[in-house]
């Protein structure tokens, strides 16, 4: 096997890899998140608004860290470094 | 396969570039300014106000209110830089209802920029409310050890600002171009509906993300330390 087809398959299983555990720990989180935030709001309506908007932005927060792990996952497959330099060799 | 709009490129001279970025940054610009000017020419008092000044006027409002509820008081002073990002963002995000248009929030280096006039307004606030010296020593609160943590909290801040705007719109595209060449018939629609729900909310985000920093910054210039909160208490006590 040669350098570029190594790399290839390494890239793909690691991307798969990447997105799979990126999204899976996120989106319990996010649930938790929800949950919790729904509770109060069902305690306390008066109290929805500031809770939507802080439940917004922890939720971007979170979210933000299965973007991180998509976005690497795309320069794997689309933007690959290390496949760029042994294809230029 | 294309990942940002970057690669698409108009007109290159050394290393100075024209791809479809910067063509739709402008673009976007030139609609926000143009329809700001031809709704603000003939504002009105009366109880009849055109649809398009009830239109500016709630978003205004909202702004304010919005920048009021995260803690600053006076939303006037930063709703001509929070209120821009967030306008900005959100048309970005919005025209993609239109075929053909690539969102510049999807361009990597549209989002740096974006959060890069952010890392320089929170110190350019700060500074305004309470000088060089007090604004430098926020960064050394509460303790001196914190320093180097301050200010990697404020590079990574900004690099976590332009990751998540980058990323969820690229994703987004990504997400409808997959589909397009799997099941082009009705999914797309479904996912570009939520591309705008998820282009709005990251505008929201953006651009309550920087008002927080921004009234984290003043707040913390704001707050004496420990010491001189006691000294001031007991003062006060004494006083009766």
């Amino acid at each position: 096997m040669d350098n570029t087809t190594l790399i290839a398959i390494v890239s793909i299983i690691t991307a798969g890899f990447t997105t799979g555990i990126g999204c899976m720990f996120p989106a319990l989180s996010e649930g938790k998140a929800v949950a919790s935030a729904l509770q109060s709001v069902a305690q306390q309506p008066d109290a929805a608004p500031t809770i939507t908007r802080t439940l917004f932005v922890g939720l971007a927060m979170i979210e933000s860290t299965a973007i991180y792990c998509f976005v690497v996952s795309m320069i794997l497959i689309f933007a690959n470094p290390f496949w760029n330099h042994f294809i230029a060799q | 396969m294309k990942l940002s709009p970057d690669q698409t490129v108009f007109w290159e001279y050394g290393f100075i570039s024209l791809n479809l970025t910067i063509v739709t940054t402008w673009a976007i610009m030139l609609l926000l300014v143009i329809s700001a000017i031809l709704i603000t020419r003939g504002l009105k008092t009366d109880m009849r106000i055109s649809r398009w000044q009830c239109f500016l006027e709630m978003l205004v409002t909202g702004i304010n209110q919005q920048i009021k509820e995260v803690g600053l008081k006076q939303p006037e002073k930063y709703i001509g830089f929070i209120g821009t990002l967030f306008l900005f963002i959100a048309i970005a995000n919005l025209l993609i209802i239109f075929p053909w248009y690539e969102p510049p929030t999807g361009s990597l280096s549209t989002t740096a920029a974006l959060a890069i006039s952010v890392l320089f307004a929170v110190p350019f606030f700060g500074i305004e409310q309470s000088g060089f010296i007090g604004y430098l020593k926020s960064y050394i609160r509460p303790t001196v050890i914190m320093l180097p943590f301050n200010i990697i909290g404020e590079i990574s801040r900004t690099l976590a600002l332009t990751i998540r705007l980058f990323g969820n719109i690229m994703s987004g595209g990504l997400v409808v171009a997959v589909l397009l060449s799997i099941a082009p018939f009705i999914f797309p629609v479904i996912m570009t509906a939520l591309g705008l729900l998820t282009g709005m909310v990251q505008a929201y985000i953006f651009s309550i993300l920087a008002t927080v920093y921004i009234a984290a910054a003043i707040q913390e210039c704001k707050t004496k330390t420990t010491k001189e909160q006691i000294t001031i208490k007991l003062k006060e006590v004494k006083n009766g």
